[in-house]
C-alpha cells in the first residue's frame, strides 16, 4: 500500500513537472498565436486587440497560474483556432487515438505471444533462421512506410478498405475498428517482431535454468512445466517491455495517423504547433504524458504483484 | 495446443472484423452527395468579416453573399441587392434590396441587416475598419428597401468591397454558427476532420445541384493521391502536377486553370546585397522561369514579369516577361559591377506547407549556382513565415505566391508603396509612390489603367523581385461529376458542380 | 548457438561495411552531382547510366542515396552521441551521488521520458525551427532520458559493490572512482544501448522527415527521399524502393551486430 502511494505521488510530481516544462517552453517559442490567426491582414491595432482578447498580454507566471488552476478543475481553456473549449475539441480525438493505440497493443499481444512461444520451441529448426531474418527486416522498416505499403496492397490493389474513408467511432464502432485495423497493424508490426523475439529469447533462457531441469527430472509433464514455470517467468520482461513501448506506440500513431488520414490527436497536434494554438498543445502533451505515466505505473504495479521480491 | 488455437481464432476474428468493416464502404452511387478534399481546416474563423485565410474564404464563398457577387468571368453581378446605381460623380451608391432573399435560418434579409454589416466592417469598436476602404464612407442609410452609401472621395474600386458578406444582425455567434444567404448552409464541423454543408432550398437564385457536401480535410498532401485512388474523396481543387500524373487512367478528370497569384522569389530590398538593383537584376537574369515550370510543374504555368497576372486582363502586361531572358554572362557582369565578382551566399525562407514553392526554390538554388551565388533553403512553418518574414521583414529572400484580395489592380500594387504596412519586401521608390497615389484617385478608367501599368514597369525594371509565374491550378474531379468553373479569384464554387449524367 | 552467433556477426559486419562504404563514397565523390537537375531525365528508369533511375527533377537517385546515407548516418551518429554523452553524465552523477539532485533530475527525466521522443522532438523543432542541426539537437535531447535512466540503474548497481567501498576506504576521490572504476564497467550496457539508439535515431529521422521536419531540400536524407517518393509511388515506385532498402539494410546490419555484443 505504501508502495502504491509512493508511486502515485511520484506520478503526480512528474505530471506537474511536465506541465511546467510545457507551459514555459511554449512561451519562449518565436511566433505569436494572435498573429497566426490574423494572417496577412494583421495591423498593429488589430493585433494588440486580439492579444488582449486572448489574454496574451498578461505576464507568463500569471497565465500559468490561471491555466494550472483551470486544469485542476478539468478546464483546459479555449482553443484559439476553433473558438471552442479544448475539452470538447479533444474528446473525440483522444478516443480515436486511444482506440488506435489499444488496437495496436492488442494486435501486438495476440500475434506475438503465440508466435514467440512457437518460435522458442522451434529454435533449433531451419524455420528459426527464416523467422529471425523476417523479424529483423520488419523491425527495420519505418512505420509510416509500412503504412504506405499496407495502403497500396490492401487498399488500392486488394480493395479491402478505402484509404482515407475513416468512419468516426461514434457513428459506427464496428466500421471504425475495421478501418483502424490497418493503421494499427502498421504501428504494431515492428513491436510484434520485437516482442516475439524477446519472448523467444527469454523462454529459451528460462527453459535452460536449473529449476526447470529439476522439474522435468522429477517426471512432471512437459507441457505443465512449460506453462507453469517457464512461461510465467518469461512473461515478466515482456510485460515490462509492453509498458515501455506504450509511449512508442502513441508516437507511432501520431505519424501513422497521417498516412491513413485518421483524425486523431496527431493531426490536431501538428496543426496546433504550427498555428501556435497553445491551449490545445499543452492539453495534448499533458494528456499523452498522463497516459504514458499511467501505463508505467500499471506496469510497476503488475511487476510488483508478479514478483514480490522487487522493491524499488 | 488449445491456446494456440484460441490465439489463431482471435487473429482471424480481428481480421474478419477488419475485412467486413471495410468492404462495403465505397462512396454510394447516388451523386447528390459529394466529398471534397480541402488542404486545411478553416482555422481562423467562420465569421466572414473576420476570416482572412484564402483557404477559409474560398469555402465561405458558398455560405455567404454580398450585395453583389463575382462570377467566373470576374464581373460583379447583383446578388442580395437586385440592382444598384452609382451617381455621376462617383460618390453616391444606391443598392435596391432583392425581394424575398432569405437567410439560412428562414428570416428575410432586411435593410437593417445590411446597415449592421456596413457598420461592423467600418468600425470594429476600437476605431479600426475591418475593410480599410470603408474609412472613405461619409454616411450610409436605408430608405425602405434602398441602401444609400455616400463616399468622401470617389473610389472606382468601391463596388468590389460590396461583395462583403451579409449576415443577420441578430446572430450572436457568427463565428461558430454561420448564417448567410448563399446556396449552401452550414451543418456541422469536426476540427481537422470535416465540415458538412447542405443545399439551401430557399436560395433566391439558381439552386445548387448537389444536396450534401462534405469537406474533408486532407492536411497531409502525400495521401491525397491515395485518397483519390481509393475513392474516399471525389474532388480536390489544387493538386500538383506530380499528383495529376499519378491519376492518369483513373476515374478522375484533371481540369486545368490558373491559380491567379504572383509566384516570385520576393527579395528584401532593404538588406545587403539586395539593396542594390544590379544584384536583383543579376538574379533575374540567372533565374529561368521556363525551366522552373518545366522541371517542377511539367510545363504547366504562365511565366510572368511583374506583380500582375493574366486574369487581370487590361492591367496585365505580357512584355514585362521578356525583360530578363536568361543571360548568365550579363548576370555575372552585373554582379561584378555591384562589387560581388565571386557571388555571395543568402538564404531563401520557404513555408514548409506548400510543395510547389519548395520545388520552385529547389530549382532556383540550382540555377543560381551558375553565377556563383549560393542559396540555401530554410523551411519554416507558415506561422513563422507570417511573423518573421511578412510582419517582421526578417529575411533575405522568400518564395511565395501573392494573390489579389479583390479584383482590383490596387490590391496587387498598393503593397509596394514605401510606407504600406503590407510592403514586406521594403520596396522604396518615390516615383512609384507618386504614380500609385495618383492612380488611386483617378476616376477615368483609361488614364488609371495607364498609371497602374507604369507602376508595374517600375517593379519590373527595378527588379523588385524575381518574378516567376502564375501557377497552373489542377483540379481532380471524379468523372461522376461535372460543371466545375474556374474563377479569377480564389474561390471554390460548389453550387456549379453537378452529377455527370 | 555459437554458430548462429557467428553467422549473425559476419552478416552484420558485411552489411554494415557496405553501408559505411556507401557513406564514405557519398563523402568523396558521387557518380553524378546529386543536386543537378535535368528535364530530359525526369523519372528515368533503371539503366546503366542511372543504376537506381532518376527522381522528379531528373536527379540521379543512386548519387542521392549515397549522399543520403552519409547525411542519415551523420544525423543519427550525432543524435546518439548527444544522447549517450549527456545521458551518461547525468546518469552517472545522479546515480553515484544520489540525494536531492538525483530526485530533482530524475523527476525531470521521468517527465521527459513520458513524452514519446518524436513528440519531444516536435516541440524542440517548434522552438528552434527546422533544419539539419535543429533536428540533431531535437532528437539528441529526446534521446538523453533513456540513456540517463539505463546508466543510472547500472551505476546504482556498481556503486554498492564491495570493491568500490574498498577503494573509497583507501581515500580515492569521487572523480577518480567514477572515471577509473565506474565508467569502464558501463561499456557493455552502453554499447548495446548505443546500437539500439542508433537504429531508433535512423527511424526517428525518417519519421520526422515524413512530418516535414527533417533536413531542408534539396539536401537528401534517406527519410526525406522516402517520404517525397510517396507522391510518385504509382508511376515511379523505384524512387521509394531504393532509399527504403538502404534504410532497412542500415538498421539490419546494426541490429545483427547488436545481437552479438553484450550477451
Amino acid at each position: 500500500m505504501k508502495y502504491i502511494l509512493k508511486k502515485v505521488t511520484t506520478m503526480l510530481i512528474t505530471l506537474f513537472v511536465v506541465s511546467v516544462l510545457v507551459f514555459f517552453s511554449f512561451s519562449l517559442i518565436p511566433g505569436n498565436p494572435a498573429l497566426s490567426k490574423l494572417g496577412t491582414e494583421a495591423t498593429p491595432e488589430r493585433l494588440s486587440a486580439l492579444e488582449h482578447e486572448m489574454g496574451l498580454d498578461k505576464p507568463v507566471v500569471e497565465r500559468f497560474g490561471e491555466w494550472f488552476t483551470g486544469v485542476l478543475r478539468g478546464d483546459f481553456g479555449r482553443s484559439y483556432s476553433y473558438n471552442q473549449s479544448v475539452t470538447s475539441l479533444l474528446k473525440e480525438k483522444i478516443a480515436t487515438t486511444l482506440i488506435l493505440s489499444v488496437m495496436a497493443i492488442v494486435i501486438c499481444v495476440v500475434i506475438s505471444l503465440p508466435l514467440g512461444i512457437f518460435m522458442a520451441r522451434k529454435s533449433d529448426s531451419k524455420l528459426d533462421i527464416v523467422f529471425s531474418a523476417v523479424n529483423q527486416i520488419i523491425m527495420s522498416i519505418p512505420s509510416f512506410f509500412s503504412g504506405i505499403i499496407l495502403t497500396l496492397i490492401f487498399g488500392i490493389t486488394l480493395k479491402l478498405f478505402t484509404p482515407g474513408a475513416y468512419v468516426p467511432y461514434h457513428s459506427d464502432l464496428i466500421k471504425c475498428i475495421g478501418y483502424m485495423f490497418f493503421p494499427a497493424l502498421a504501428i504494431a508490426l515492428p513491436k510484434i517482431s520485437m516482442v516475439s523475439k524477446l519472448l523467444k529469447d527469454t523462454v529459451i533462457k528460462e527453459a535452460g535454468k536449473e529449476y526447470v531441469r529439476t522439474a522435468y527430472s522429477r517426471g512432471n509433464a512437459t507441457k505443465a512445466v512449460f506453462y507453469r514455470h517457464v512461461l510465467g517467468n518469461a512473461l515478466i520482461p515482456v510485460i515490462t517491455f509492453l509498458g515501455m513501448t506504450f509511449a512508442d506506440i502513441i508516437a507511432g500513431s501520431i505519424i501513422v495517423e497521417q498516412v491513413f488520414s485518421v483524425p486523431g490527436l496527431g493531426r490536431i497536434l501538428l496543426t496546433s504547433i504550427s498555428g501556435r494554438d497553445y491551449p490545445v498543445i499543452e492539453a495534448i502533451i499533458l494528456l499523452l504524458a498522463f497516459f504514458v505515466v499511467l501505463s508505467n505505473l500499471i506496469v510497476d504495479l503488475l511487476y510488483h504483484k508478479f514478483d514480490p521480491r522487487i522493491h524499488v | 495446443m488449445k491456446r494456440r488455437i484460441i490465439a489463431l481464432l482471435l487473429v482471424s476474428a480481428i481480421t474478419a472484423v477488419a475485412l467486413c468493416g471495410c468492404g462495403g464502404d465505397k462512396t454510394e452511387g447516388g451523386s447528390s452527395k459529394i466529398t471534397i478534399g480541402i488542404p486545411q481546416d478553416l482555422e481562423d474563423s467562420l465569421d466572414p468579416h473576420i476570416a482572412v485565410a484564402a483557404g477559409t474564404k474560398e469555402i465561405l464563398f458558398n455560405i455567404y453573399e454580398g450585395l453583389v457577387k463575382p462570377d467566373s468571368d470576374g464581373n460583379l453581378n447583383p446578388a442580395v441587392a437586385e440592382d444598384y446605381s452609382i451617381s455621376d460623380d462617383g460618390l453616391t451608391y444606391t443598392f435596391k434590396l432583392r425581394d424575398g432573399v432569405k437567410f439560412h435560418n428562414g428570416n428575410k434579409v432586411t435593410a437593417d441587416d445590411v446597415l449592421y454589416c456596413i457598420e461592423r466592417n467600418a468600425d470594429d469598436g476600437s476605431g479600426n475598419a475591418l475593410i480599410s476602404a470603408f474609412l472613405n464612407i461619409d454616411s450610409y442609410s436605408a430608405d425602405g428597401n434602398d441602401i444609400i452609401i455616400k463616399l468622401k472621395e470617389a473610389d472606382p474600386d468601391f463596388l468590389q468591397y460590396m461583395t462583403m458578406a451579409i449576415i443577420p444582425k441578430d446572430n450572436a455567434n457568427p463565428d461558430t454558427n454561420p448564417i448567410g444567404t448563399g446556396p449552401y448552409k452550414y451543418v456541422s464541423r469536426s476540427p481537422q476532420e470535416n465540415i458538412v454543408l447542405k443545399r439551401f432550398d430557399d436560395y433566391w437564385g439558381e439552386k445548387a445541384y448537389i444536396e450534401d457536401v462534405t469537406l474533408k480535410i486532407c492536411a497531409n498532401a502525400d495521401t491525397i493521391v491515395m485518397d483519390l485512388m481509393g475513392g474516399s474523396i471525389d474532388f480536390f481543387a489544387r493538386i500538383t502536377t506530380a499528383q495529376a500524373a499519378q491519376l492518369k487512367d483513373s476515374d478522375y478528370e484533371i481540369l486545368e486553370g490558373t491559380m491567379n497569384l504572383v509566384q516570385a522569389m520576393y527579395l528584401n530590398n532593404a538588406v545587403k546585397p539586395f539593396d542594390d538593383a544590379r544584384v536583383r537584376q543579376a538574379l533575374c537574369y540567372a533565374v529561368d522561369p521556363d525551366e522552373i515550370i518545366d522541371l517542377s510543374f511539367d510545363g504547366k504555368g504562365t511565366p510572368i514579369g511583374s506583380s500582375m497576372f493574366p486574369a487581370f486582363g487590361k492591367y496585365y502586361i505580357e512584355e514585362t516577361n521578356d525583360v530578363y531572358n536568361k543571360d548568365i554572362e550579363k548576370a555575372k557582369a552585373l554582379l561584378k559591377e555591384a562589387g560581388y565578382p565571386d557571388g555571395f551566399t543568402f538564404s531563401i525562407k520557404v513555408p514548409s506547407n506548400y510543395q510547389p514553392h519548395i520545388d520552385t526554390a529547389q530549382v532556383i538554388v540550382e540555377q543560381l549556382k551558375a553565377i556563383g551565388v549560393t542559396a540555401e533553403i530554410k523551411l519554416i512553418e507558415w506561422d513563422s513565415w507570417l511573423s518573421d518574414v511578412y510582419t517582421g521583414r526578417d529575411f533575405e529572400a522568400t518564395v511565395i505566391g501573392v494573390d489579389a484580395s479583390s479584383m482590383t489592380a490596387r490590391s496587387m500594387l498598393e503593397r509596394f508603396v514605401s510606407d504600406s504596412s503590407k510592403n514586406f519586401i521594403n520596396f522604396n521608390d518615390p516615383e512609384y509612390d507618386k504614380l500609385l497615389k495618383e492612380a488611386l484617385t483617378t476616376v477615368d478608367d483609361t488614364k488609371q489603367t495607364e498609371l497602374y501599368k507604369q507602376c508595374e514597369w517600375i517593379l519590373t525594371n527595378d527588379a523588385a523581385n524575381v518574378y516567376i509565374q502564375d501557377l497552373a491550378q489542377l483540379v481532380a474531379i471524379n468523372k461522376k461529376f461535372t460543371g466545375y468553373e474556374f474563377y479569377p479569384i480564389y474561390v471554390l464554387d460548389i453550387a456549379k458542380i453537378k452529377p455527370a449524367e | 548457438m555459437e554458430r548462429s552467433k557467428k553467422v549473425k556477426l559476419i552478416t552484420g559486419l558485411v552489411i554494415t561495411a557496405l553501408v559505411i562504404i556507401m557513406a564514405v563514397w557519398g563523402m568523396i565523390k558521387t557518380p553524378y552531382d546529386p543536386y543537378s537537375m535535368d528535364t530530359s531525365a525526369k523519372f528515368a528508369g533503371v539503366s546503366l547510366k542511372h543504376v537506381f533511375g532518376c527522381d522528379q527533377f531528373g536527379r540521379d537517385i543512386f548519387s542521392r542515396v549515397l549522399v543520403g546515407v552519409r547525411e542519415t548516418m551523420f544525423i543519427s551518429a550525432c543524435v546518439v552521441f548527444i544522447g549517450a554523452f549527456l545521458g551518461t553524465v547525468i546518469g552517472t552523477v545522479t546515480g553515484y551521488f544520489g540525494g536531492w539532485l538525483d530526485e530533482f533530475l530524475m523527476r525531470i527525466n521521468d517527465a521527459l521520458l513520458a513524452f514519446p521522443s518524436v513528440l519531444l522532438a516536435l516541440v524542440v523543432i517548434g522552438l528552434f525551427g527546422s533544419g539539419k542541426y535543429q533536428l540533431i539537437v531535437a532528437l539528441g535531447i529526446a534521446f538523453i532520458p533513456s540513456f540517463a535512466r539505463i546508466v543510472r540503474g547500472e551505476v546504482l548497481k556498481i556503486r554498492n559493490l564491495d570493491y568500490i567501498n574498498a577503494v573509497k576506504l583507501y581515500g580515492a576521490s569521487n572523480f577518480r572512482i567514477i572515471v577509473v572504476h565506474i565508467l569502464p564497467n558501463l561499456k557493455t550496457v552502453l554499447l548495446s544501448s548505443i546500437i539500439i539508439g542508433f537504429n531508433n535515431a535512423v527511424l526517428a529521422e525518417a519519421g520526422m522527415s515524413y512530418l516535414g521536419m527533417g533536413v531542408a531540400p534539396p539536401n537528401p536524407s534517406l527519410g526525406r527521399m522516402l517520404s517525397e517518393a510517396q507522391t510518385y509511388i504509382f508511376t515511379s515506385p523505384l524512387a521509394a524502393v531504393f532509399p527504403g532498402i538502404v534504410i532497412a539494410f542500415m538498421i539490419l546490419g546494426f541490429s545483427l551486430l547488436g545481437d552479438t555484443v553484450g550477451k
